[in-house]
């Protein structure tokens, strides 16, 4: 129920700040979205969408610290193949 | 894709697993909230990744399965009475009621729909200005600021059709709650990475000093969760019980403040029955008396109920992390997701469908002769 999947914001169409939209793609499949609650996203700015509404922009600094921690603990060897990945 | 993809590494996930195996030195025991990760930790088998010490129970963060029978036979009726559109999320309607559930109200010509958003249903009653649209806004946290634009735009659009039927409910009493029993045995909680999205972390603050628990906000990617349990368990180990953000790509301590103040403004909280727990003080919202004749309970005056819940089913226990599914000994036999007891086999994310679905275990109790 509380699932959010990440996507990218690929259009905007601003106007009264309550109906802001624009589309969002899912690795290819677009989706109309409600940005209203994200007023500091952009186009190509990554954002979680739960039932239509986008609920948060993606940190993409924060995104690799689960990386980061591995990194810092020891599992340096293990971590490589990953930190390289796009 | 990306953001989530490289968060089910498998090499990185193997690092995490030596790592938490490192630092455990005795048992303990935590409890993932969300529904959503509950379906995570089954799906990829991240409990397997654990050192046998560590176990995961789950909790009651599935609001499918924690919306109380009362409302279900409210939302049948209401969907069986001519001029209804009843628009749901799918997952609602397999879920059982008393006697049928709202897909056998669609079978016998009721006009049930399942939407996608709520803005869905707003949509539909603007369509059907003759016709009653009526949206069964269940959920947490997370789905709240939705519903409460579905209301807010409604109100501002002059859609007088429109109408929620509310069952709302908040994580935090549930953790309380929890915590606050005789049997609890949770000593850390993976806490539920959108509730936190929407709300950001400080209401936790306090429950972790008063309870001495320590509580990880963590997202519901294999590696999300695996990073979670670690930090959970260095606390224990450490003595500490703090709050910490595993989830930050995604949550920031104060959380998302337009969508908070839009909630506050169109919801207020309520005392909330939670299906197999009872009532829950301060554990829901429901509509601002400013939004009150969107409130489809009223609208239609569908009178309070009590009904029964089946007594062999155990979902109670599962939701608050006392039982496991298969320790139930309905499950997998007279309970399953075709003919289920409770809600907790409905939903995809509830605790009983994921092990059916990914697990499925012969029930402990039935090798010690459990009759059947």
């Amino acid at each position: 129920m509380c699932l959010a999947v990440p996507g990218r914001i690929i259009s905007i169409e601003d106007g009264d700040p309550l109906l802001r939209s624009g589309r969002v793609d899912f690795g290819g499949v677009v989706k109309r979205v409600n940005l209203a609650y994200v007023p500091e996203a952009r186009i190509d700015d990554y954002v979680l969408v739960h039932v239509g509404f986008a609920i948060s922009t993606v940190d993409e600094v924060e995104a690799r610290q689960v990386f980061r921690y591995l990194q810092q603990m020891g599992e340096l060897a293990e971590l490589e193949a990953s930190e390289g990945a796009p | 894709m990306k953001y989530l993809d490289e968060y089910r590494d498998s090499e990185a996930a193997a690092g995490y697993a030596r790592a938490l195996a490192r630092i455990t030195t005795r048992p303990w025991t935590l409890m993932e909230v969300c529904g959503g990760q509950t379906h995570s930790i089954v799906k990829f088998g991240v409990d397997e990744l654990l050192p046998e010490a560590v176990t995961l129970v789950h909790g009651p963060g599935c609001p499918v399965c924690v919306t109380p029978l009362e409302l279900i036979e409210k939302a049948l009726e209401i969907a069986s009475r001519p001029g209804v559109i009843f628009c749901s999320f799918g997952d609602m309607l397999r879920v059982p009621g008393h006697a049928k559930d709202l897909l056998t109200v669609k079978a016998e010509g009721g006009d049930v729909r399942i939407v996608y958003s709520p803005l869905d249903a707003v949509a539909i009653a603007r369509q059907h200005p003759d016709r009653q649209v009526v949206f069964f806004a269940v959920g947490f946290e997370t789905t709240a600021p939705a519903n409460a634009m579905a209301v807010f735009q409604a109100d501002a659009q002059g859609i007088d059709n429109f109408s929620l039927l509310v069952s709302h409910v908040l994580v935090p009493p549930a953790m309380e709650a929890i915590l606050s029993s005789s049997l609890n045995r949770v000593q850390g909680f993976l806490a539920a990475g959108h509730v936190c999205t929407v709300m950001g972390y400080t209401e936790y603050e306090p429950i972790a000093s008063k309870y001495n628990v320590p509580i990880v906000v963590t997202g519901f990617e294999p590696l999300d969760l695996l990073q979670g349990v670690y930090l959970c368990v260095k606390q224990l180990e450490e003595g500490r019980a703090v709050v910490e953000n595993q989830y930050a790509r995604a949550v920031r301590r104060e959380g998302n403040r337009p969508a908070q103040d839009l909630v506050r403004q169109v919801f207020r909280v309520v005392p909330r029955k939670w299906r197999g727990v009872g009532e829950i003080p301060r554990s829901g919202l429901g509509l601002q008396e400013r939004f009150g004749r969107f409130d489809a309970e009223a609208r239609f005056g569908v009178a309070a109920r009590a009904v029964e819940e089946p007594a062999e089913c155990i979902s109670g226990l599962v939701l608050q992390g006392l039982k496991k599914p298969h320790e139930c000994p309905a499950f997998a036999t007279r309970c399953t997701p075709e003919r289920p007891l409770g809600a907790t086999m409905v939903s995809s994310e509830g605790a009983c469908a994921a092990y059916y679905r990914y697990r499925r275990m012969k029930p402990v109790e039935l090798t010690h002769g459990v009759p059947a």
